[in-house]
């Protein structure tokens, strides 16, 4: 047996080089479009329906086929490292974007605190986890359980000079820190609903402190209709005013029941019907009296007054004067008027 | 809402871990996906949860009783089980007399309906039909798209949009070679979608590119597109809105050519040619200005 040349063997590796690659190569119309970093595909050309329609299911999974071989020689061209006994791919970024779950998170508002710190500039100080602790000899967490310096575990406390020697120390301590607890809770709440953009309501004042009249007026009418029956039954205190602004409900009779009162009432009605004169309203009547009575006096003061002097026409020029003349021409009695008011002019002028 | 914001504090370290993993997150995390069945489901439509459910399992619940709801109609109980089992996306499976075999796709932006999608199912072959070997649970599929329909129509669009945040699994750093096992393809055609499931078979080619073999695995299913419900184009676009922080600043003036040489522009002062150091002479040398006319006025008479 003869050894191969070396033409010969050259062409035999071209040959099989070129049959291995006709096992991984894939023609297509169109290139696909690929996203590496979500192992994606996208192939543009439209699928044949002929095939489709003898093949069936087949013609599919010859297209993806196809499809995959493809994706997977682009995938096998991304340098591969070892990585525990197995090779992997560094996929590159991902193109495509898909919508997120949630919106990105929002940084949070500053609270009180830290506004006026910043103000201020006053930083914030890292206190180390644990401390000494002088009675027990050792080291101890600075918080919490067991921790040092604790002041709820004293066993005494000295009741200060001031203070009312019969006054429970530790149910001082105990309330006090309940009332900052308290506190910082409120606080925190606040905090929120200005961040909400809600400003919090205003601090109610603590109780003792000095109010306005006004503020205490609303107070008490507050409390007042603050019973069970809604402020029915509470008496007036002496020298209290009625609030002002507090409109009265209309009260109906009951619809059933005294028979006697509504007999009464429609008898009324009826004999108001029934009457031939007009009905004397006493109020409507004195009040028009009283307006006659004053109408009658003015008149008569003006008649008066206008015979004594024309002093009450002061500062009226020489065509108030006129105007007078025009007025009162005729009649006797006021043409010696008109005289008179000529003096008082020559008076004036004299003046 | 962030963890300071919110007005009822957890009283446990357990419930308030618990409620952090549901905040937002800057990197988020994978999605989750709840199957649902509706009052009426059939055999067909449950079973193609189940496999779904089985593609789609460590990120995904299956809920096993029914719920009587439509999506079209009120979407409130799908926003209250997303809130519930923190979930954005869903399959929900019915079955009736106008719509046989309805699988409704959708997915969730903030627990409220982002993009729904109807599908019908006209053929469905299940995973357990067909009696071949399985890719390993929680492998991450490639997907393909095939068909110009993906590209030209608008809910097609979406459509594939949607099917691949449903099936892409986690985003990762790097794949194993050897575990790109599974296929999902999609194919566009006479106005239906064929999906269907591969195994991935891993042949020797005699180059360094192995010949790809597949395998069908199930499911495989038929859909029909009908009702769709797509969200507003702003609220698709705030939902697409990442966060500032993980924008990529661009490096300015530095620029790669084709063979991958860095090259980068420097921007310098004008240079001041006045000071610029030339050759030494004696002759230029720069004399005071007042002996110059002095000792010119003496050399004469000296000669």
């Amino acid at each position: 047996m003869a050894t191969p040349g070396v033409e010969e063997l050259l062409a035999r590796a071209e040959q099989e080089e070129a049959l291995s690659l006709r096992q991984i190569t894939v023609h297509k119309e169109l290139d696909l479009e690929y996203d590496l970093g979500n192992l994606l595909a996208m192939d543009p050309n439209p699928p044949e329906a002929s095939e489709f329609r003898r093949h069936g299911g087949d013609y599919l999974r010859a297209l993806a086929r196809g499809n995959t071989q493809l994706l997977i020689n682009q995938l096998w061209q991304v340098p591969s490292e070892r990585v525990e006994e197995t090779v992997v791919v560094r996929l590159p970024e991902a193109n495509l974007r898909l919508p997120r779950e949630k919106p990105p998170p929002r940084a949070r508002p500053p609270t009180r605190w830290e506004q006026f710190a910043k103000l201020k500039g006053i930083r914030k100080r890292k206190k180390s986890n644990i401390a000494w602790d002088e009675a027990q000899g050792e080291w101890r967490r600075r918080w919490g359980y067991k921790r040092a310096n604790d002041p709820t575990k004293k066993w005494l406390i000295e009741v200060p000079a001031t203070a009312d020697p019969n006054e429970d120390q530790f149910a001082k301590l105990l309330q006090a820190k309940k009332e900052r607890v308290a506190k910082n809770e409120l606080q925190r709440l606040r905090n929120i609903a200005r961040s909400q953009g809600r400003e919090p309501p205003a601090p109610v004042p603590p109780p003792g402190a000095p109010r306005s009249r006004a503020q205490l007026g609303k107070e008490l009418q507050v409390t007042r209709r603050s019973t069970a029956s809604v402020g029915r039954f509470q008496a007036l205190l002496p020298r209290e005013k009625e609030p002002r602004g507090v409109g009265k409900k209309r009260r109906f009779q009951p619809l059933l029941g005294d028979m006697a009162a509504e007999k009464q009432r429609q008898l009324e009605l009826l004999g108001a019907l029934n009457r031939k004169e007009p009905r004397l309203d006493v109020t409507r009547a004195a009040n028009k009296q009283l307006r006659e009575d004053e109408q009658e006096a003015a008149r008569s003061k003006k008649r008066r007054g206008a015979g004594r002097a024309g002093t009450g026409k002061k500062g009226k020029g020489p065509g108030g004067a006129r105007a007078g003349k025009k007025g009162k021409g005729p009649g006797g009695i006021r043409a010696g008027k008109k005289g008179k008011g000529r003096t008082g002019k020559r008076n004036k002028q004299e003046h | 809402m962030a963890a300071l914001e919110r007005v009822l504090k957890p009283k446990t370290k357990r419930s308030k871990r618990f409620l952090e993993k549901r905040e937002p997150k800057l990197v988020e995390n994978v999605k989750n996906a709840m199957l649902l069945k509706g009052g009426n489901a059939n055999c067909t439509v449950t079973q193609a949860l189940k496999d779904i459910y089985a593609l789609k399992k460590p990120y995904a619940v299956l809920y096993k009783k029914k719920n009587i709801t439509r999506p079209f109609e009120d979407q409130t109980s799908l926003e209250f089980f997303a809130k519930k089992s923190d979930c954005s996306l869903f399959i929900f499976g019915s079955h009736n007399k106008k719509r046989p075999n309805n699988l409704v796709l959708g997915r969730m932006f903030d627990y409220h309906v982002l993009d729904m999608i109807e599908l019908g199912v006209e053929n469905f072959v299940s995973l357990n039909d067909i009696k071949n070997s399985k890719c390993p649970e929680g492998t991450k599929p490639m997907l393909i798209f095939a068909g110009d329909a993906f590209e030209s129509s608008e809910d097609y669009k979406r459509l594939k949009s949607l099917f691949i945040d449903f099936f892409r699994g986690p985003a990762v750093p790097c794949v194993r070679l050897a575990g790109l096992e599974h296929v999902l393809h999609f194919t566009a055609l006479n106005g239906k979608i064929f999906m269907r499931s591969y195994k991935v078979l891993l042949k020797k080619s005699g180059c360094r590119t192995p010949r790809i073999e597949l395998e069908e695995m199930g499911p495989s299913l038929d859909f029909t597109v009908r009702r769709t419900h797509l969200a507003s184009d702003d609220l698709y676009k705030l939902s697409l809105k990442q966060p500032k922080t993980l924008k990529q600043k661009k490096k300015k003036n530095i620029s790669q050519d084709t063979f991958g040489t860095t090259y980068g522009r420097i921007h310098m002062q004008k240079q001041d040619l006045g000071k610029l150091q030339t050759r030494k002479v004696k002759g230029l040398k720069k004399r005071p200005a007042m002996d110059g006319p002095e000792s010119s006025s003496k050399k004469p008479r000296h000669v």
